[in-house]
């Protein structure tokens, strides 16, 4: 295995993480605040749609980014009105956001493109620019640094970047911020947050809000960035491999992103090398495609020790009176 | 999901019996969609082809689950539809049992063999058009490396990949072909961002020219290609419009003929195995404005001969299917 392979390697874990890295912090986020969030792999499909059909109607990204967004959080409110104003039960609400999304993208592309429930092919503008870092290009030929900078660290779209900044930002937002303080208070018990005159609703609020911001920059980046185009049911999965992730990691930021690192690199050898040799027998294709499901359920039976959620997770909180 | 899907699938079956006219032909299309730009859109032209050149009218229906195969297809039978053409190697269990229930139904097949009396198999010699391309491939390249992303790991698909690494290695005895599929499950079928990928690895191993026979996955496999400033080679359709300049030639499977005959011929059509070739003209390789560019006239001529020489005979491509076993693998 010489240098070009692991350099391209690890550049595909890049950006084969990145749509997990964002949907999986969007649940960390939401489920640290008390609601469990079932529907990300909803969201990350309608923003995935949005993107690009706003993207190939107006011909701009930023702008099918920016809608991608919005409409990803307008589904996060309808679970927020669902499990917090009106107590339901939160997975429910969350399967509910898988189907709709499930159905609506197909039905509205049909309608909207006949080309049979999926976009038009993006091109130009209307795709995720690659951004070249500074220096790419002087430094591609020096050893070592070359193939780590130019070849792992640039060339990505922007999502990319952003994905990753995100990781210190939600730490710092949860650790070392007033905010987050709350934010996980009222995960682990609302009553003490209600009791000393804080608003269980808004902060449960504004968690799932910014758990629909994130849920959608991942749909964003899987169909202007990772392809040129929505296809019908594109997540494949992915909305709940970040929910593994999140469990994985525990709901603490940094091994989340360690998470889906893993997750994404298993991904990236298994597109690589279709039939690996270890000591004479030879892994079919098929089982390298599996594994990343196979190591989902070998972490999530047991290999993790101890995965406690929010103490609070999952309950509506109810005033006492 | 699934049980969402079945609804839905049992909603659009009432539907369906509700508006089909009597002994109109129908259409049953495979995993991945009518407007795939490739397979299932080459059997959906035909059969608008046939709609605009005869005024008839026919029916067609999409199936979005793997179970839907048998009750959409014994939809169809029972709603009256005639002639009955399902779409796709995968169809050959639902044929075996639809078929028998409905003796006075002519069914036609593409992609695989149903040996019943009323049923057309229609199959294509997939190795021959591959072949073709292989060569083609095999004289653009530049670095003497090629690739084939597959959609799953099926005979029929590997028969592809067989008929082009023999056209390749028919040129250049040395060429490396590098050649991968997509999964295991129908999925395989349409993840073009899993098919971008694949493309960007088999570039990063020195190919030049990626291959792509994996249904809308494909068109996540030509992007790359594109993206990267290299060639691909389109499937079924012809895909060279997708992106001039970028797509070399497509690997043309004459789906749309196939449907069109059998619309044509009606109920009580003729059955049995129909094989389309390069010799019936079924299978072949398109040339258009869109890669005059990138097909010299040598490449042309070379290509010319061995089509000739296929059909006179005189050069046998081997079929993977009849033995398992490739050549030039």
């Amino acid at each position: 295995m010489d240098i070009t392979v692991i350099v391209q390697i690890i550049d595909s874990t890049l950006r084969l993480s990145t749509p997990l890295l964002f949907a999986c912090l969007a649940g960390l986020i939401s489920e640290r605040a008390g609601v469990f969030d079932i529907g990300l792999e909803g969201k990350m499909l309608v923003a995935a749609f949005t993107a690009a059909a706003i993207a190939f109607v107006s011909g701009n990204v930023w702008i099918g980014v920016t809608a991608a967004v919005l409409a990803s959080v307008v589904l996060s409110l309808v679970h927020g009105l669902a499990s917090i104003t009106f107590r339901g039960n939160q997975l429910i609400s969350g399967v509910a956001i898988n189907f709709l999304a499930a159905g609506i993208t197909v039905v509205i592309a049909q309608n909207w493109f006949r080309q049979g429930g999926r976009t038009p092919s993006l091109s130009g503008d209307a795709r995720m620019p690659r951004l070249n870092l500074p220096f790419a290009d002087a430094l591609r030929d020096v050893p070592l640094i070359g193939p780590l900078y130019s070849g792992i660290l640039s060339g990505h779209g922007l999502l990319v970047y952003v994905a990753f900044l995100c990781v210190p930002l939600t730490w710092f937002m949860l650790f070392r911020t007033r905010f987050g303080l709350r934010l996980r208070a009222v995960g682990e018990n609302p009553a003490a947050v209600d009791t000393s005159g804080v608003s269980v609703t808004a902060l449960r609020y504004g968690a799932v809000a910014i758990c629909g911001v994130l849920c959608g920059l991942a749909g964003a980046y899987l169909s202007t960035g990772l392809s040129a185009g929505f296809v019908q049911e594109m997540t494949a999965g992915r909305g709940f491999i970040a929910l593994a992730a999140m469990i994985f990691a525990k709901w603490r930021p940094w091994p989340a992103m360690w998470a889906v690192l893993l997750f994404g690199l298993l991904e990236a050898v298994a597109n690589r090398f279709q039939n690996i040799e270890i000591l004479g027998l030879t892994l079919p294709v098929q089982a390298m495609q599996a594994l990343p499901y196979i190591l989902t359920v070998v972490i999530l039976a047991g290999f993790v020790g101890k995965a406690i959620p929010p103490r609070a997770g999952g309950q509506a909180y109810v005033k006492e009176h | 999901m699934t049980s969402l899907k079945t609804l839905l699938g049992a909603a659009s079956t009432l539907a369906l019996t509700a508006t089909i006219a009597q002994a109109d032909p129908a259409l049953m299309y495979d995993l991945g969609g009518k407007f795939d730009k490739s397979f299932n859109e080459a059997a959906f032209n035909g059969s608008e082809r046939w709609a605009a050149e005869t005024g008839g009218s026919y029916r067609d229906i999409e199936i979005s689950a793997e179970a839907q195969r048998v009750q959409f297809a014994r939809r169809l039978a029972e709603a009256g539809a005639n002639p009955v053409v399902v779409l796709g190697f995968a169809n050959e269990p639902t044929l075996q049992e639809v078929a028998p229930e409905f003796p006075d139904t002519s069914f036609v097949l593409i992609d695989a063999v149903v040996d019943l009396p009323n049923v057309r198999s229609v199959v294509f010699a997939e190795e021959q058009g591959s072949y073709l391309v292989g060569m083609l491939a095999a004289m653009a390249t530049e670095t003497d490396t090629i690739s084939f992303v597959g959609g799953m790991e099926i005979p029929l698909i590997t028969a592809f990949a067989c008929g082009y690494a023999q056209g390749a290695k028919a040129v250049n005895p040395d060429i490396n072909v590098i050649v991968n599929y997509t999964g295991s499950t129908p999925s395989a079928w349409n993840d073009p961002v899993r098919g971008s990928e694949i493309a960007q690895s088999q570039f990063s191993q020195g190919s030049d020219i990626v291959f792509a026979a994996a249904g809308g996955t494909g068109l996540g496999v030509l992007q790359a290609a594109e993206d990267a400033g290299l060639l691909s080679i389109g499937v079924d359709s012809n895909q060279n419009h997708l992106h001039p300049a970028s797509v070399l030639t497509s690997m043309l499977k004459l789906v749309d003929q196939a449907v069109f005959d059998a619309f044509s011929d009606g109920p009580g059509l003729e059955t049995g195995v129909v094989r389309m070739d390069l010799a019936s003209g079924g299978v072949g390789y398109a040339l258009d404005e869109h890669n005059a560019d990138l097909i010299t006239d040598e490449m042309q001529a070379a290509v010319e001969d061995a089509k000739a020489a296929i059909i006179a005979g005189e050069l046998s491509v081997h079929d993977y299917r009849t033995d398992s076993t490739c050549p030039a693998f």
